[in-house]
């Protein structure tokens, strides 16, 4: 009998090709679909890595400051985020979460555009044609759902793309992520739905929501599913490129678990510490996506200060021009509220957009009164 | 080299928050800081939480203590920074605010949410509205005799503790004159509060807030000292909330000092094991015929009250000092204790000693709903003979009512709830309450206090022994 909580760190059934300590470790299935990261290309996921922990950081630091109205951290889960990202072409469709600034970054989304939407200045970023990324999903797991529509649409054009989904471990125990994997296999829909197991669902550990595996759950539904050190971009990568492979060849879906952890809190409103220990903190710290990949590049030969530098550099720059973009952000006009809403003219919210500015010239009027009685 | 004066305001740091509290300075005046190095440790309601610094420069002040509540929005620390073109690193656009100029009187365009309004020191509004002294001259100013509420207590039955009636615009006005709408009288429908009604009591010359509302804090400490109290106050709420005596409260105190200085109360208290009442209760619920009525301990009881009523005649009568005489009432207007949206009301049934079970537990039932929304008619409030307060379904065992004036006697149910008990030489789980009886001493002595309780217990631990009492 093992012990569910412990499930999800037996080393043995996590699929992983750097360990923590740097090692480049063999996987016969898996070590063909990365033979071309060479050392320059592990270095380019390198800064990928430190440039987004860069945005995450001064997100953070910006919703401090008052900034922004809140953000939500992926300290600690840049690996599987930038590993995935960096598999997919740019003609893949990405439906994420709202944890997923990497994969914005990998679709060439300024983050800028990323962060204004939790500034409260914009409904959405970014025009989600125009990068083949939808805009942040703040209901919990209700992309998968758009993603598989999505891929079946795909499937119907006789596309070669595929759609990947993103969501966390608290998602798989919602409806709509059960409901997207029963039409993605009943349709052997072009999708790929890639879950970072990050530990914890606000503040419930995994092991309490899911007995086994969050990769046993999607077989039931007909699913192939492959379980991988989130922590570690190369198996992301991998993972990512054969379910992508699939996807395109007409095998259907493919369910990725990357198990990874949450370093930070849910969000800049959350507390952690009032609900884990500290303890596990440390535990994930020696996993570090980042720093594991510094070993490996250093035994392969890099100068370890000159790999820092570099990828430090990127990411100052990044971060300076997000600092920048976002402080210069002008706040939209109270009537910019109705634009957007609907492609095309709409007579229910032409009679709002009526109503409100009627309301609000009222508020105008108050105002020039005031003036008076301050005199 | 040029440098600015940059204030740093303390942000919403979680979602909706309006205060927070410093934990510590990890900076001193003089300090030189980084952007980002955390400044500070600052709890909020969600979380202790580390403030990274918004400028690179040197710090010129802290204006917060450790340990100090502070609205969101005031100042907490300036810093010298660098002149304006300067390095990529500080944050400087277009849009960025001038706190150089120290007058912030409108909208802080960095913040968003709920922390962008500057407030100064001031209540948020929607706190101040119910404590009644907004607009009212600052208490020092007047001395004791003046404080008592001048105005005309509203209406017993009017709804006193609803807010005006008006718009979101007309509010906005209202506050910006200074004016108190509690202090108007709405010309619009249903008394709505219009516009040209506050520019007709502005143009008046109302009494004007002069300043801000509650700059001075109901203790009479300017806000400055209570906050530097810093100890955070029950529900966060100010120092003390004044609300003034009228409508229900006003009602139910004087009805309370009646009763508690005329009547001499006697309690008497009588546990009992109901285990067979509440086998009855479950057997009655299963039954289709039942199924539709809500059967509860207090059914029981008001049907075992009537029908001790009838036994001790004297805990249905009435002290008349007027006419300086007794009344015996042979009717039972069965009071029910209710705690409703407009406070402690005891409506009653007219004529209980008629109904039969059924139309006694539909009777309770419609009283509670009607008492519950707020709808009690002032007929159902009047000529009670004999009340019962259910503090049960607060999980109370016991206690010592007070008699609702006029009526000789009131009964408190307590919950009932599994206790050891003795039963057939063993001691074994049973379910038992407590009741709790007070009588007014001077027309009720202890015997027919003490006879109404024992029957009143015996029927409802042994249903069955109604039939001796029939």
């Amino acid at each position: 009998m093992t012990n569910p909580q412990a499930a999800g760190e037996r080393g043995e059934e996590l699929i992983q090709l750097i360990d923590p300590s740097g090692r480049r470790t063999p996987h016969g299935e898996f070590d063909p679909w990365v033979d071309d990261i060479e050392v320059e290309a592990l270095r380019r996921l390198h800064t990928d890595m430190v440039a987004i922990r860069r945005v995450d950081q001064e997100g953070t630091a910006l919703q401090r400051q008052g900034e922004l109205a809140l953000w939500p951290p992926l300290l600690g889960q840049e690996a599987a985020q930038i590993g995935a990202g960096r598999a997919l072409e740019d003609d893949d469709f990405i439906f994420p979460s709202y944890r997923e600034t990497g994969l914005a970054y990998c679709r060439g989304i300024s983050a800028e555009d990323t962060l204004r939407v939790w500034r409260g200045n914009a409904y959405s970023g970014w025009d989600p044609f125009g990068k083949n990324m939808a805009t942040p999903q703040i209901i919990i797991g209700a992309q998968a759902l758009h993603a598989v529509g999505y891929a079946m649409g795909i499937k119907y054009d006789g596309g070669s793309q595929a759609a990947i989904t993103f969501f966390g471990d608290g998602a798989t125990s919602q409806g709509d992520v059960n409901e997207a994997m029963v039409f993605a296999a009943s349709y052997q829909a072009p999708v790929v739905f890639f879950c970072q197991n990050n530990h914890w669902a606000i503040s419930e550990p995994v092991g309490v929501q899911s007995l086994t595996n969050i990769a046993d759950r999607s077989p039931g539904f007909g699913i192939p599913s492959l379980r991988v050190d989130g922590n570690d971009v190369l198996a992301c990568l991998a993972a990512t490129r054969i379910a992508l492979d699939r996807a395109r060849s007409g095998n259907g879906p493919t369910f990725i678990e990357a198990v990874t952890y949450r370093m930070g809190p849910h969000t800049t409103a959350d507390d952690p510490t009032r609900y884990r220990d500290a303890n596990e903190l440390d535990l994930w710290a020696a996993k570090d996506p980042i720093e594991r990949l510094e070993r490996h590049l250093v035994d392969l030969g890099v100068d370890e200060a000159e790999l820092k530098a570099a990828a430090g550099e990127v990411a100052d720059s990044v971060a300076a021009s997000l600092r920048q973009g976002i402080i210069g952000l002008q706040d939209p006009e109270p009537m910019e509220v109705f634009e957007n809403v609907y492609s095309q003219p709409h007579a229910a919210l032409d009679r709002q957009r009526e109503h409100y500015a009627l309301y609000r010239e009222q508020f105008a009027d108050a105002s020039s009164a005031t003036e008076e009685g301050a005199r | 080299m040029s440098t600015v004066l940059k204030v740093f305001k303390l942000p919403d740091l979680g979602e909706g928050l309006t205060e927070s509290e410093i934990v510590n300075w990890k900076i001193a005046v003089g300090d030189s800081v980084q952007l980002n190095q955390i400044i500070a440790e600052v709890e909020t309601a969600k979380a202790v939480v580390e403030l990274p610094s918004p400028y690179s420069g040197v710090v010129t002040e802290l204006h917060e203590q450790p340990g100090t509540v502070v609205e969101v929005g005031n100042p907490i620390v300036s810093f010298d920074v660098p002149g304006e073109a300067g390095s990529g690193d500080s944050p400087v656009g277009p849009a960025a605010p001038e706190d150089a100029d120290e007058a912030p009187a409108q909208r802080e365009p960095t913040l968003v949410g709920y922390g962008a309004e500057v407030e100064t020191g001031k209540r948020p509004a929607r706190k101040a509205r119910r404590q009644g002294t907004v607009g009212a001259p600052p208490r020092a100013a007047a001395p004791a005799p003046e404080a008592a509420p001048a105005e005309p207590a509203p209406a017993m039955g009017e709804a006193a503790a609803e807010r005006p009636r008006s718009t979101p615009p007309v509010r906005k006005l209202a506050r910006d004159l200074g004016l108190d709408l509690e202090r108007l009288d709405g010309s619009g429908p249903r008394g709505l509060i219009t516009r040209d009604d506050v520019n007709a009591a502005h143009a008046a010359g109302a009494p004007a807030g002069t300043g801000s509302p509650s700059a001075t804090g109901e203790t009479g400490l300017p806000s400055g000292a209570m906050a530097a109290g810093a100890v955070r106050t029950l529900g966060g709420q100010p120092r003390e909330v004044r609300s003034p005596i009228k409508g229900m409260r006003k009602h139910t105190a004087q009805a309370m000092v009646d009763s508690a200085f005329t009547a001499p109360h006697v309690t008497e208290f009588l546990t009992l094991d109901v285990t067979p009442m509440m086998e009855l209760l479950a057997r009655l619920r299963a039954d289709r015929a039942y199924q539709d009525m809500k059967l509860t301990p207090l059914t029981i009881a008001a049907k075992a009250v009537c029908i001790a009523l009838e036994r001790q005649p004297t805990l249905n009568s009435r002290w008349d000092a007027a006419a300086g005489e007794i009344v015996q009432q042979n009717y039972v207007n069965l009071g029910i204790a209710a705690a409703t949206p407009r406070g402690l009301m005891v409506p009653n049934l007219k004529d209980a000693q008629g109904l039969d079970f059924r139309a006694m537990a539909d009777a309770l039932r419609d009283l509670a709903l009607t008492a519950k929304a707020g709808k009690s008619a002032p007929e159902d409030l009047r000529g009670g003979t004999f009340s019962i307060t259910n503090i049960g379904v607060f999980g109370i065992d016991a206690g010592t009512p007070i008699l609702n004036p006029g009526e000789a006697a009131i009964l408190a149910l307590g919950q009932v709830r599994e206790q050891p008990w003795g039963y057939h030489g063993e001691v074994v789980l049973r379910q038992l309450t407590t009741l709790s009886l007070s009588f007014d001493h001077r027309v009720v002595d202890g015997e027919q206090g003490s006879r109404f309780l024992a029957d009143v217990g015996t029927i409802m631990s042994d249903p069955g022994m109604l039939i001796t009492m029939l």
